[in-house]
């Protein structure tokens, strides 16, 4: 009997080492969702301003989002395309979300303007601008190119101010503002007839044509955008949030370990070993599905892990009744678990109907309370039937947990 | 040590209506507390730097161009302000307008939902409940029979009822994740009332004659520890969520609570009884049915 001793010893052993060491890594490799961390999650939707938006249109949309983003500097930025309309953009850990909140939502507004303050069009009718390098000087400049509107407005423009002012005065300049910010003020060399305009000269490199370009496309936003939705967590708010989930975890599952104990003795010591393993695969799982973890998800962790007790409990509570008919230990194990099978997996299929219907209806955090509590019900199947059953067996071959009082019987003989 | 639990159906019932005729009321008079996840809005959350109490709040709000407000103490110099629907320049306006009366702030949160998002939720809302509650009884009608999917769909609404009926009454302000809990509760209770189903097919089984109400009771008798134990664990992870998980998730774990409990208590006292009831209505129809013929 040594041997069987040696052997459940060690195979408990070797699962809360295992538990023990990997848990840390796994639990740092699991991303945190906005509300953990920080950070802002916007919904926009384009106004149709009486055209129909486009697929061009959002296409475009999302660049100039992109283009905002990299001026955030945020690392990992989703932008996500909702629907026909609608895009979802989402931005971890900043140190002032309600300003990227700001830099996502500005109108851009792009304005050509004289020197005298008129304006002559404005970032609608800017089809293109692209930096390239003249060939002939090497270098840099930003080529434009205009709607028929914009080309007749830009050509009036041109003209008259070529015609009224001499080179080198200012008033012969047409200014180009961002949100009314100057991004470049180049002086009209000859009037533009056609819609396509250079500007050359007074750009220091290549990268800095590139950018105001960038702006510039940026600033012809192709329909104006609303914010529908947002949610803003602060550094500090994410923060007290992880804080506490943790809490409520430790707590919660320390007072299901006590209870499992109080309750069920062997079975129930035996069942938090599983649930280490259960522990570990979801983790895993939810690593390798590269799930974001946020505080519904975390509730939805917790409450699987309470219904994978209770598959135990239904178990055990089957292995009672199998003790009360006189049967041996071994054989009211193995009657047990198989008389609770279908039990366990009626119940655990309808919780995961609820899963399943949530993930698809629902949306953000949801979601994540959806994904969660599944991977939770699936793992919690494997782990409550396979698993319990294995650790059991191996259990009951130990002398010291012979005894049916140990599994909650009292009987005469024990 | 066995309890008569059929005996004493009629206060079972009683109990249940206790609880959900004056919900009912509640709802029609008063509905739910809708936050602004459903009715669009914005909350802030919001950290002074000075001590500031809620009536300076209130006086500084009075002269901002925000009119339809609701200021709630968070904590130490910890608000929490409820909007309508502003949008962006207001929002930074209305911050700055507080950031000059009352001195620093910091900006812990702001949720803002839009009104048409607001109207897609409970659409939504709705059309899962409705979807969920479908393939469980599908489901069950598949693995059991018909009455016990009526009885346990029955035992089903009975939770989502008292679940909604105790916000409605407390008027506890719902978010979205009140949705996401109902339909746990859903999932969970159904579960449970399975487990009872389960034991009664297979009693019946065993002794084929006997008494049908002898049955059931012994069964449910046989099922009582589990099933208190089990939702003693589940029971225990909500408390440890009401009262530490913070804000953001209490409505969730209030509401699990509640039908956690509603739904162990009607998986007993509602769902096996009501489909010894709705047998014996049906064995009477038959029988009269025989005789009229």
């Amino acid at each position: 009997m040594g041997w069987n001793n040696t052997k459940l010893a060690f195979v408990l052993l070797f699962i809360f080492a295992v538990g023990a060491m990997a848990m840390g890594p796994l639990l740092s490799m699991i991303n945190l969702g906005l509300d953990l961390q920080g950070g802002v999650h916007v919904e926009l939707q384009a106004i149709e301003n009486g055209k129909p938006v486009t697929e061009q249109d959002m296409v475009q949309l999302v660049q100039v989002m992109r283009q905002r983003i990299d001026e955030l500097g945020v690392s990992e930025p989703v932008i996500q395309r909702v629907g026909d309309k609608r895009l979802i953009v989402e931005l971890a850990g900043l140190e002032d979300p309600e300003a990227a909140v700001k830099v996502i939502g500005k109108t851009a507004q792009l304005i050509f303007m004289k020197a005298d303050g008129s304006v002559i069009l404005t970032g609608e009718d800017l089809k293109d601008a692209q930096a390239t390098i003249d060939p002939a000087s090497q270098m840099p400049e930003i080529n434009l190119d205009f709607n028929p509107q914009g080309a007749r407005a830009f050509a009036d423009a041109t003209t008259e101010l070529a015609a009224k002012y001499p080179k080198d005065d200012p008033r012969r300049r047409i200014a180009i503002l961002l949100d009314g910010e100057v991004l470049t003020n180049p002086e009209v060399q000859e009037p533009i007839l056609h819609g396509r305009a250079r500007i050359t000269g007074g750009y220091t490199d290549y990268q800095d044509a590139a950018n105001i370009a960038a702006l510039l496309r940026a600033g012809a936003l192709p329909v104006s955008m609303e914010i529908i939705a947002k949610k803003v967590v602060g550094p500090t708010l994410g923060w007290d949030s992880l804080v506490k989930s943790k809490y409520a975890a430790i707590i919660g599952l320390l007072l299901l370990g006590i209870f499992m104990l109080l309750a069920y003795r062997v079975p129930g010591f035996i069942s938090l070993f599983s649930l280490t393993i259960f522990a570990l695969i979801v983790s895993g799982a939810l690593v390798l599905l590269k799930a974001t973890l946020t505080v519904p998800g975390i509730a939805g962790l917790l409450l699987s892990i309470s219904m994978a007790v209770g598959s135990k409990i239904i178990i055990f509570e089957r292995i009672k009744d199998e003790l009360l008919n006189n049967k041996t230990l071994r054989a009211s194990i193995e009657s047990g678990f198989r008389r609770a099978f279908w039990t366990v997996f009626d119940a655990n299929v309808t919780t995961l109907i609820a899963a399943a219907v949530l993930f698809y209806f629902g949306s953000g955090p949801i979601r994540g309370f959806a994904i969660t509590l599944s991977i939770g019900i699936i793992t919690s199947m494997f782990t409550a039937i396979a698993l319990t059953l294995w650790l059991l067996r191996m259990a009951v071959q130990v002398n010291a947990f012979k005894k049916t009082s140990l599994f909650g019987v009292r009987r005469a003989e024990a | 040590m066995t309890y008569d639990f059929i005996k004493r159906r009629k206060l079972w019932y009683a109990l249940s209506l206790f609880i959900i005729i004056p919900g009912l009321i509640s709802i029609a008079l008063q509905g739910l507390n809708l936050g602004i996840d459903f009715t669009g809005g914005n909350i802030f959350r919001l950290q002074f730097e000075q001590n500031v109490s809620s009536t300076e709040l209130r006086e500084v709000m009075g002269r901002s161009e925000v009119t339809n407000y609701a200021i709630q103490e968070a904590g130490a110099k910890q608000f929490i302000i409820r909007t309508s629907e502003l949008p962006e320049e207001e929002s930074t306006k209305f911050l700055a307008h507080l950031e000059k009366n009352l001195g620093e702030l910091e900006l812990l949160g702001v949720d803002k939902v839009g009104a048409i998002i607001g109207h897609e939720l409970t659409y939504k809302a709705i059309l899962s409940l409705i979807i969920a509650s479908i393939f469980m009884v599908g489901y069950i009608t598949l693995r059991f029979e018909f009455l016990s999917g009526v009885a346990a769909i029955i035992a089903l609404l009975h939770d989502v009822l008292v679940t909604v009926s105790i916000f409605s009454l407390l008027q506890i302000e719902i978010n979205a994740s009140f949705i996401a809990a109902i339909l746990t509760v859903i999932g969970y209770s159904i579960n449970d009332t399975i487990v009872i189903f389960d034991r009664i097919r297979e009693n019946l089984r065993i002794a084929k004659k006997a008494d049908l109400l002898a049955i059931v009771n012994a069964s449910l008798n046989q099922i009582l520890i589990r099933s208190i134990n089990t939702s003693v664990a589940v029971i225990l992870i909500l408390l440890a969520l009401v009262f530490l998980g913070g804000e953001t998730i209490r409505v969730f774990a209030v509401a699990m609570l509640i039908g956690a409990v509603a739904g162990t208590y009607s998986s007993i006292c509602t769902a096996s009884i009501l489909w010894v009831d709705l047998k014996g209505i049906l064995k009477k129809r038959k029988a009269t049915a025989h005789r009229t013929a």
